[in-house]
C-alpha cells in the first residue's frame, strides 16, 4: 500500500515533536546523572545532621539545610498570606477598572524581574533602609517579595476555576459576599493554591542571588538565634564550595548539590501529589 | 388576590439597553404552584432572579416597579439581603449540590446563619431529608459527597438545603430539564406534596409538566405577560391567541 502524501507528512510532523520532546529530557536525566553519581558517595546521615568542619573542606552541612529551611518558612510565613489576599481582591473584589489593569500588568512585569535586581532591592530596603542588616528576616522578606507575583497569579487562577454555580448557589441562601468567598469558594481553591506555592516557594529556596546580599553567610560555627541573625543556606553554600575555597573534594560539592535537588525534588513531588489527589476527588 | 405571597407591580428590568422584562404585573398565591412559561429568551429566569434578587450579581442591570413579598417591598433600600434569600429559596436548572458530604451540604445555610447551634445540625438534616423523601435512603450514609447521588437524589437534596434555612418560597427554574421522565414525575410529587406548606413557583417548558403540577400560569412572550390565571383554564381555554398558538405547539 502507499502512503499518501499527507500521510508521510503526519509521520514526519510526528518524528519531529516526538524528537523535541526527548530533547527535553536529555539534561535533565544528564543532570541527575552526574549529581548523584558523583554526589551519592559522601551522603550520609552524619553529611546531612553535623556541623562543617577544617574550612568546609569536611564534615556535614546541617547549618545550611537549616538556614533554607528557614528561609522558607519566613517567605511562606510572608508571602502566603499576602498572596492568598491579595488573589482573593483581585479575583472577587476588584472592579474592571485603570487601577486593576495597572496593578496586573505589575504583577507579570514583576514575574519576569531577575533574581538579582531582587536581592539588590531586598539589600537597599530590607538591610540597609529599615535597618534589618543582613538577616534571615531581611532574606524571607526578599524571597517572599519575589515569589508574592508567582502566588498571586497562580491563587487567581485556582479562585476563578472555581464553578460559578457554587458562588450563585451560595449567595441563594443567604450567605454574605465572604461568608460566600470563605465557605464556598476558598475551601475549593486551597490546593490549586497550595500547589502554586509550593512550586514557586521550592524554586525561590534554590536561588542564590536574591539571598547573596540579605542574609547569606559564608560560614557560621553556630546555628541562627533569632531572625536577625544570618544564615548559611544551601544554594550560597554550594556557591562557595565550588568557587570560593579551594581544594574541596569534588564529592563535597556534588553531595551538597544532591541535597539541594533532592529537597526541591521532594517539594515538587509534594505539589504534584497534592494536585493529583485533589483531582482525582474533584467532579465537577 | 387578598393573600398574595408575592404581588408584581408594573415591574420594567434591563440588562444595560436590552428591556428584558415589561411592565409585568403579576400576584402569586400563597401555597400554591404557580407555573411560569414562555419561549426561550421571554424573561422567565429574569423575573424568577428579581423575587429573590440574585439578578443584583449580574453587572449593569435596572429595575423599575415594585416585587413585594410578604406585604415588604424587597427592592426597598433598607431590604435585609440575607433575611430575603433565607426565605426565598432558589433551586437552579442542573442539581449543583457543593462537592461536599450530604450532611455538610444541608448544615451549609444552617452555620453561615447560625441559627442552630452545631448540636441541632442533626436533627434539621434528618428533618430536611424527611421532608423531600431522602431520609430512608441517605440515613447511613450522610457523610458520603453528595456528587456520588444521582441526579435526581441530587436535585432533592438541592430543595433540601433551602428548607433547612426555612424557606417559604421555593423558585424553581426548570428544575428538571437535567432529569429522566420517571426522576420527573418523582420530582413532581415532591413539589404537589410541598405545595401544603410552601409557595412554589416554577418555570418550565415543559407543557405536560405546567399542567400536571400547577394550579395558576403565566405566559410571557418578549418579556410581556400575555397571560395569566388559572393553569386549568389557560390551557383549556387561553384568552389570547398567542397563548393559544404556544401551548398547542402552533409557535413560531
Ligand atoms: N446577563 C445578561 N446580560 C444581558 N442580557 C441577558 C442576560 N441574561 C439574560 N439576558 C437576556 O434577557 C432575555 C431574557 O433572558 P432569560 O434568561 O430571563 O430568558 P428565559 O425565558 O429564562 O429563557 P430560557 O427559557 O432559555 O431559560 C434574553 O433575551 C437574554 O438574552
Ligand atoms: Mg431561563
Amino acid at each position: 500500500m502507499k502512503l499518501g502524501n499527507a500521510q508521510v507528512e503526519q509521520k514526519i510532523v510526528f518524528f519531529f515533536l516526538f524528537l523535541s520532546t526527548l530533547i527535553i529530557l536529555i539534561p535533565v536525566i544528564l543532570v541527575l546523572i552526574v549529581i548523584i553519581s558523583r554526589g551519592s558517595s559522601v551522603l550520609n546521615w552524619a553529611f546531612l545532621t553535623a556541623m562543617p568542619r577544617m574550612g568546609m573542606r569536611s564534615g556535614g552541612i546541617f547549618p545550611t539545610i537549616v538556614g533554607t529551611f528557614y528561609l522558607v518558612a519566613g517567605t511562606l510565613v510572608f508571602a502566603l498570606p499576602i498572596g492568598i489576599f491579595s488573589a482573593i481582591y483581585l479575583s472577587e473584589y476588584s472592579k474592571r477598572n485603570l487601577l486593576t489593569r495597572i496593578i496586573e500588568l505589575a504583577i507579570v512585569n514583576l514575574a519576569g524581574v531577575p533574581s538579582v535586581v531582587y536581592g539588590l532591592f531586598g539589600l537597599g530596603l530590607f538591610v540597609v533602609f529599615l535597618k534589618f542588616g543582613a538577616s534571615i528576616l531581611a532574606g524571607s522578606l526578599t524571597l517572599a517579595v519575589m515569589v508574592l507575583p508567582v502566588i498571586i497569579t497562580a491563587s487567581r487562577e485556582a479562585l476563578q476555576s472555581v464553578p460559578r454555580s457554587f458562588r450563585e448557589v451560595s449567595y441563594s441562601l443567604g450567605a454574605t459576599k465572604w461568608q460566600t468567598i470563605r465557605y464556598a469558594v476558598l475551601p475549593h481553591a486551597l490546593p490549586g493554591i497550595l500547589t502554586g506555592t509550593i512550586l514557586s516557594v521550592s524554586r525561590a529556596a534554590g536561588e542564590t542571588a536574591p539571598i547573596l546580599f540579605t542574609v547569606a553567610a559564608f560560614y557560621l560555627p553556630r546555628l541562627p538565634q533569632s531572625i536577625f541573625d544570618q544564615a548559611m543556606a544551601l544554594p550560597y553554600h554550594l556557591y562557595v564550595l565550588s568557587t570560593q575555597v579551594p581544594n574541596v573534594r569534588l564529592e563535597l560539592q556534588y553531595g551538597t548539590a544532591l541535597v539541594l535537588v533532592g529537597l526541591i525534588v521532594i517539594a515538587n513531588l509534594v505539589a504534584v501529589i497534592i494536585r493529583s489527589y485533589f483531582r482525582a476527588k474533584k467532579q465537577w | 388576590m387578598a393573600d398574595a405571597k408575592i404581588k408584581v407591580k408594573a415591574l420594567n428590568f434591563y440588562y444595560g439597553k436590552f428591556q428584558a422584562l415589561k411592565n409585568v404585573k403579576l400576584e402569586i398565591p400563597e401555597r400554591e404552584i404557580t407555573a411560569i412559561i414562555g419561549p426561550s429568551g421571554c424573561g422567565k429566569s429574569t423575573l424568577l432572579r428579581c423575587f429573590n434578587r440574585m439578578n443584583d450579581l449580574v453587572s449593569g442591570v435596572r429595575i423599575e416597579g415594585e416585587v413585594v413579598v410578604d406585604g415588604e417591598d424587597i427592592y426597598c433600600p433598607s431590604v435585609d439581603l440575607v433575611h430575603l434569600r433565607k426565605k426565598v429559596g432558589m433551586v437552579f436548572q442542573r442539581p449543583n449540590p457543593f462537592p461536599l458530604s450530604i450532611f455538610d451540604n444541608i448544615a451549609y445555610g444552617p452555620s453561615i446563619h447560625h441559627f442552630a447551634s452545631r448540636k441541632q445540625f442533626p436533627e434539621i438534616v434528618e428533618r430536611s431529608l424527611k421532608a423531600v423523601g431522602l431520609w430512608n435512603d441517605l440515613k447511613d450514609r450522610l457523610r458520603d459527597l453528595a456528587l456520588t447521588l444521582s441526579g435526581e437524589q441530587q436535585q432533592r437534596l438541592c430543595i433540601a438545603r433551602l428548607l433547612a434555612v426555612e424557606a417559604d418560597i421555593l423558585l424553581m427554574d426548570e428544575p428538571c430539564s437535567a432529569l429522566d421522565p420517571i426522576a420527573t414525575e418523582r420530582i413532581e410529587e415532591l413539589m404537589r406534596e410541598l405545595r401544603k406548606k410552601y409557595t412554589i413557583v416554577i418555570v418550565t417548558h415543559n407543557m405536560q409538566q405546567a399542567a400536571r403540577v400547577s394550579s395558576r400560569a403565566a405566559y410571557f412572550y418578549l418579556g410581556e405577560l400575555i397571560e395569566y390565571g388559572s393553569t386549568q383554564r389557560l390551557f383549556t381555554r387561553p384568552l389570547r391567541r398567542e397563548t393559544e398558538d404556544y401551548i398547542t405547539g402552533r409557535f413560531g
